[in-house]
């Protein structure tokens, strides 16, 4: 009787706590379809506010992929060699480097975005462009593909791997395409996935480095909310969650299946 | 397939924070000859090893050369060399049939004499049907195999071997040491293999080359490390030694429980002599020229190891035959072959 009691008040305190977070994003959900939100839902549910959000902003929500996509292919490009280069190091100036990159992890986004401003903010054709942000966006997600995939080569052992291949006669590029790339393949794709989603969703850095022209879809969504009606703001997060919510799934499964197959390769 | 001769010259190694891995070796090895490094951990075998396959660069003066061509600066990956390390480093997103092909493939041989020289040599290494095995379904020695298979597919003009039997369990070890003995006699490759183990060296080596703090102890043949000591880390780290120190005069050791003839009986002074325990008899105390006392005795199962004291200024370890009695207390005497001491340097080293 005691024990059926104390599940009983556990179950309470978990859905009273799972509503307090859960509620809000339904209520911000249900906002953006419905007609009026002051009259409530007997105003009728409508999409006419997530078309004006499209007709509004459709080019924040184009250029945050792009940003997204691009961060990503930067990131790959130089995290994935850089990873491989200070794992072989492994010496003192490379855990340096590596302390260097994390940095800006500590330190807050509207300080670098002041920083690159400060430095850059004279080149006006850059300064005015999509790419000084995709510029923050690297400097912030660049540690995350780095970290990702220097915790896979801790785990291999990636050197005798690259040994061997080179003394099978395998070019530096080769090993690297044939041998290191495959087998950090679950680094490089967990890494992938924070890049992509920390880009979508950044805020801090890009409110500084974007301009009227140059907005990303966060940047958009704090214009909507000072500036539109609520509904509008509220359809605009639904888009927001349409695009972000399949890629932290991605994660979560991804995150779950790592100890799966690849741990059993082991 | 014929070997390759092999020169090492004065190929010493010294790392970037200035730590002296490598002094200067020099050293000749004939086409299909199999040299052992032999050496406790830190002796600079690794290193030595490293620099033949081309993964470290010697330092200034070094050379390496294959056959009278100078490959010191040639990567790695053009000296046609074959690695196999200790842990394998099989590649775990290829299947056995695609590691071991992997050179192969690296060489653009075509797809069919491909999967016929693969064919080949998993029928050479004795792991028929596990072409399409993941390599993380494998068992060490398994593992073993294919990381040899693939290191001789490209039929590497030197095959370099890094401990590759240290990962794998005792009875293991013993058997693959015959079959790794074997096909390295078959294939006529010319190799190097670094390991700690002494038993394995005898084994395999045609040449045992003794390292110690990144130098050469000795050179020779399995015999002449073992019967032929030319020092004393040497006679200690191969096999098990009584290192006696003693004076020898008019042509015998003289020690405080008596004195052993010795086959040079032109030598006078002090010395350092080398008794192997199995060179050494029990005899009845009468008429022996060496008396001592039994201290302890172990059976170990294919024999007895006793420690005598009194003989000589330590305890004295002899290997007696296992079904002899002898106890502790008993008083006996010793006896020697004047051809079994071995008078080393008195250096230490």
């Amino acid at each position: 009787m005691r024990e059926r009691a104390i599940f009983a008040a556990q179950l309470l305190f978990t859905l009273l706590v799972a509503g307090f977070l859960i509620i809000p994003a339904l209520l911000s959900i249900l906002a953006g379809v419905t007609a009026n939100y002051f009259r409530g839902i007997r105003s009728g549910l409508t999409l006419q506010w997530v078309l004006q959000v499209w007709q509004l902003y459709d080019d924040t929500i184009f250029r945050s992929l792009l940003i997204a996509i691009s961060a990503l292919a930067v990131t790959l490009l130089v995290g994935i060699p850089a990873a491989y280069g200070l794992h072989l190091r492994g010496d003192r100036l490379s855990r340096a480097v590596e302390e260097i990159i994390t940095l800006p992890l500590a330190i807050p986004g509207l300080a670098i975005a002041l920083a690159l401003l400060l430095t850059y903010g004279g080149f006006g054709s850059f300064r005015g462009s999509w790419l000084f942000i995709l510029a923050g966006h690297v400097v912030f997600t660049l540690p995350f593909m780095v970290r990702s995939v220097m915790a896979v080569f801790a785990t291999t052992d990636i050197r005798s791997l690259d040994e061997t291949a080179s003394s099978l006669g395998a070019s530096p590029w080769r090993r690297f395409l044939d041998v290191i790339v495959p087998n950090v393949r679950p680094g490089i794709l967990a890494g992938s996935l924070a890049v992509v989603t920390l880009s979508l969703g950044e805020f801090n850095l890009t409110w500084m480095l974007s301009t009227p022209l140059t907005k990303t879809l966060p940047v958009g969504l704090a214009d909507s909310y000072a500036s539109m009606r609520l509904e509008v703001a509220s359809a605009y997060t639904l888009v927001f969650f349409v695009m972000i919510i399949p890629l932290l799934v991605a994660m979560q499964i991804f995150s779950g299946s790592r100890s799966g197959p690849m741990g059993a390769r082991r | 397939m014929t070997g390759v001769a092999l020169r090492i010259e004065t190929c010493g190694k010294t790392f970037a924070d200035a730590t002296r891995a490598l002094e200067p070796v020099t050293l000749t090895i004939a086409p299909g000859e199999t040299v052992v490094l032999l050496g406790p951990s830190g002796c600079g075998k690794t290193t030595l090893l490293r620099i033949i396959a081309g993964l470290e660069t010697p330092d200034r003066g070094g050379r390496i050369v294959f056959n009278d061509k100078d490959v010191t600066h040639v990567p790695i990956e053009r000296r046609n060399v074959g690695m196999v390390f200790q842990s394998y480093a099989l590649f775990p997103n290829m299947n056995v049939a695609e590691n071991i092909g992997y050179g192969l493939k690296i060489r653009s041989v075509n797809a069919s004499e491909r999967k016929k020289r693969i064919a080949e040599l998993i029928a050479l290494t004795g792991i028929e049907g596990l072409e399409h095995r993941r390599v993380d379904q494998l068992s060490g020695g398994q593992r073993q195999r294919v990381a040899l298979a693939r290191a001789v597919a490209v039929q590497p003009s030197v095959l370099l071997l890094d401990e590759p039997l240290t990962a794998l369990d005792a009875a293991l070890r013993e058997k693959l040491r015959g079959e790794l003995d074997r096909l390295l006699r078959a294939l006529g490759i010319t190799t190097i293999y670094v390991t700690h183990d002494q038993s394995e060296a005898m084994a395999l080596g045609d040449r045992i080359v003794v390292m110690r703090k990144g130098a050469i102890a000795q050179v020779g043949t399995p015999r002449d490390i073992y019967f032929a000591p030319e020092n004393r880390f040497v006679a200690e780290f191969v096999g098990a030694a009584n290192i006696i120190e003693a004076v020898c005069e008019g042509g015998a050791l003289v020690l405080p429980g008596g004195a052993l003839p010795l086959a040079n009986g032109t030598l006078d002074g002090p010395a350092f002599a080398m008794i192997r325990p199995e060179a050494i008899k029990l005899v009845a105390a009468g008429g022996a020229r060496l008396h001592g006392r039994v201290d302890s005795v172990s059976f170990v199962g294919d024999r007895q190891r006793a420690s005598v004291g009194g003989a000589a200024g330590k305890p004295i370890l002899v290997d007696v035959p296992n079904t002899m009695a002898v106890s502790v207390g008993d008083k006996i005497g010793l006896s020697v072959e004047p051809g079994a001491i071995r008078l080393l340097p008195g250096d230490p080293t």
